[in-house]
């Protein structure tokens, strides 16, 4: 059964402001999860993440448990990062989640490192995050004081570790790869995949990364049970979900909703509507690396699998009659990711709306790969010209952007070059008629 | 030609910058938190941040600095301070000054964070990118402050839904109270 409006685990402490120290976390049932994680077998906690269906909440939804399982079996040390580097555009909730429960992270940590036998563990929180930088470096001084962290933690005999570790500045960190050579004391470049970071990561060693919200709901699957979890969700997603709504609604916010709620739902019912008594013109699903969708495409749910897959959402072409291909003849059509949604009204300026979206990944990509590095530089040029509009823009400049991101797309070794081609051939494809527009108006 | 004429790169003379006993301190306590790491690289992050907040910015001798308490290269220290946007190369804000970080993506440019940003610029009298003793302005990808946008953070302080009207009163607040980001490391 889908969980109802209301229903919250991981935003349940918002607004209370004892849920920060450590006394006022374990006087709302803090920790209690904990002691009975550490009673159960590594492997039966996997099994219950697992059977929970719990997806990745920084941008991929991959399966967690599926994730853990990847470990080999016989590794002597593994690593568990918690990817703190939230920057996607849009997104908002892993700040907020540090800032008002950092011991729920904390609590959510060691029961994982402790499924997945991680004794050196580390969060990657984002550099500009000062203030929680602050309350999360407090808090897990204040976990070891307490014996929550330790060589032996409240007398098990396990060891666990979490070490804080401030980024400095580079959206590319959030990558996962990127996030471990910065925790190395690298540029932060992505690696080539394989191999993957659960079979070799951090310092060679098995690693695994996971999101903030991803690890603060590792708790409640201990308490309640990973079937009850996946109940509380929707296909083969397991949970509740979060969103960070922003842009021209009336009441912007992060909100922890049912899996299955619908875009529409979401504007209307929880947000109060359009600002100004507007109309939607389109809305980003999941932080700007994802397509995004159109007024006709707002009644699909916004979980994982809908989201690729629902028949109501248009597929991205390259060009008109010719669709983009995902692999194997795969339509792409949009993503969850992050949960970070941006809506725009009726009187948005669409072109120049992307070209913001393309300044961005010119600026954040690390200059590794040359389509990227070279790509996003021109998504940006170009759109930014197509924007101005009139004496600006040039006959061609929609063909030639659709090159240029079909021409970076599945061509780089992380997810950065696909971020920036897909929004930008879904804003094509949706919306071509304000970019001919731009364009037109020049002829005439 | 002096010594003085030879950029500091070239020169061959010793560095004249310490870090103080507290940032020894710290740094030697970072260090043992990464005992699967074969060198002190880890530190490297931390390390730069502290050099900044010691010595203002990360000059060529701030630089050399962090890679002789690591035991690093020059060249390695040097690559990674260059990659990453919240290290400054020149001189410029005090230590006790005020980064503002306005973000201008797309949540905060929807509601209006171009323009509040321009107001900026007026009233500080400087453009993006610039900085004086006091204040830095830096025109800031997605804050992840998206729930209150058009948003600025400036330190351990984030100034909600803001408006060009509302700029005057931010930076009077920040004259009477800096949140230096020195502050945090």
């Amino acid at each position: 059964m889908p969980a109802a409006i209301g229903t919250k685990l991981v935003t349940k402490r918002f607004g209370d402001e004892r849920a920060r120290t450590i006394a006022g976390y374990e006087a709302t049932g803090g920790y209690a999860m904990l002691k009975k994680a550490l009673a159960m077998k590594p492997d039966d906690i996997t099994a219950e993440v697992k059977a929970s269906n719990l997806r990745g909440r920084g941008g991929a939804g991959f399966a967690t448990g599926v994730k853990w399982g990847f470990v080999p079996k016989d590794a002597k040390q593994v690593h568990l990062v918690c990817n703190a580097d939230e920057s996607e555009p849009g997104t908002c909730k892993d700040r907020l989640l540090v800032y008002w429960d950092p011991h729920l992270l904390i609590e959510g940590m060691i029961i994982s490192a402790h499924a997945l036998r991680a004794v050196h563990n580390y969060i990657y929180i984002r550099g500009e995050m000062m203030r929680e930088y602050v309350v999360l470096a407090k808090a897990v001084e204040d976990a070891y004081a307490k014996g929550y962290l330790g060589k032996n933690i409240l007398g098990t005999g396990i060891e666990c570790h979490i070490t804080v570790h401030r980024g400095a500045g580079a959206y590319i960190c959030g990558e996962e790869t990127a996030l471990l050579n910065s925790l190395e004391g690298l540029r932060g470049q992505p690696r080539l995949k394989p191999p993957f970071p659960a079979v070799k990561g951090l310092f060679g060693n098995p690693t695994i990364v996971n999101n903030v919200e991803t690890l603060m709901n590792v708790p409640f699957i201990v308490d309640k049970g990973g079937a009850w979890f996946n109940e509380l969700g929707m296909g083969r997603s397991g949970g509740t979900r979060i969103v960070c709504v922003s842009g021209h609604v009336n009441k912007q916010g992060v909100f922890e909703l049912p899996m299955g709620i619908t875009f529409r739902q979401i504007i209307d019912d929880v947000c109060g509507g359009v600002w100004k008594g507007r109309k939607v013109k389109a809305v980003i699903p999941g932080g700007v690396s994802m397509p995004p969708l159109d007024e006709h495409e707002l009644d699909v749910p916004c979980e994982f699998d809908a989201l690729m897959t629902d028949e109501r959402i248009k597929p991205v072409m390259v060009r008109p009659g010719q669709q983009f291909d995902l692999g194997g003849g795969r339509a792409l059509r949009s993503m969850a990711g992050s949960g970070g949604i941006v809506v725009m009204d009726d009187q948005t300026d669409i072109p120049k709306a992307t070209w913001r979206i393309m300044k961005f990944f010119a600026h954040e990509s690390c200059g590794q790969c040359t389509p990227c590095r070279e790509g996003t530089g021109w998504l940006e040029k170009v759109s930014r010209r197509v924007a101005a509009g009139q004496d600006h823009a040039k006959e061609g400049d929609l063909e030639l952007l659709a090159s240029i991101a079909h021409g970076i797309a599945g061509n780089t070794i992380c997810a950065l070059g696909d971020a920036a081609a897909w929004p930008m051939l879904g804003f094509l494809t949706k919306f071509r008629g304000d970019f001919e527009l731009k364009i037109r108006r020049k002829a005439a | 030609m002096t010594a003085s004429h030879v950029p500091t790169m070239f020169r061959n003379v010793l560095m004249s910058l310490e870090f103080s006993a507290e940032a020894q301190k710290k740094i030697a306590a970072l260090c043992e938190r990464y005992p699967d790491s074969a060198t002190k690289q880890p530190v490297v992050l931390a390390a730069l941040h502290l050099a900044q907040k010691e010595h203002g910015y990360l000059s060529d001798d701030a630089m050399r600095l962090v890679a002789k308490t690591l035991d690093l290269p020059y060249a390695h220290v040097y690559g990674v301070a260059t990659f990453y946007t919240m290290f400054r190369l020149k001189a410029g804000i005090q230590p006790t000054g005020s980064t503002i970080r306005m973000c201008t993506n797309i949540s905060c440019m929807l509601r209006g964070g171009y323009e509040v940003l321009e107001a900026f610029e007026n009233k500080l009298g400087l453009k993006r990118g610039e900085s004086n003793g006091k204040f830095q302005l830096v025109e800031e990808e997605c804050i992840a402050a998206c729930e209150f946008a058009p948003c600025a953070l400036v330190g351990t302080k984030y100034f909600h839904d803001l408006t060009p009207e509302k700029v005057g009163e931010v930076i009077a607040e920040l004259e009477r109270d800096p949140h230096p980001e020195a502050e945090v490391v």
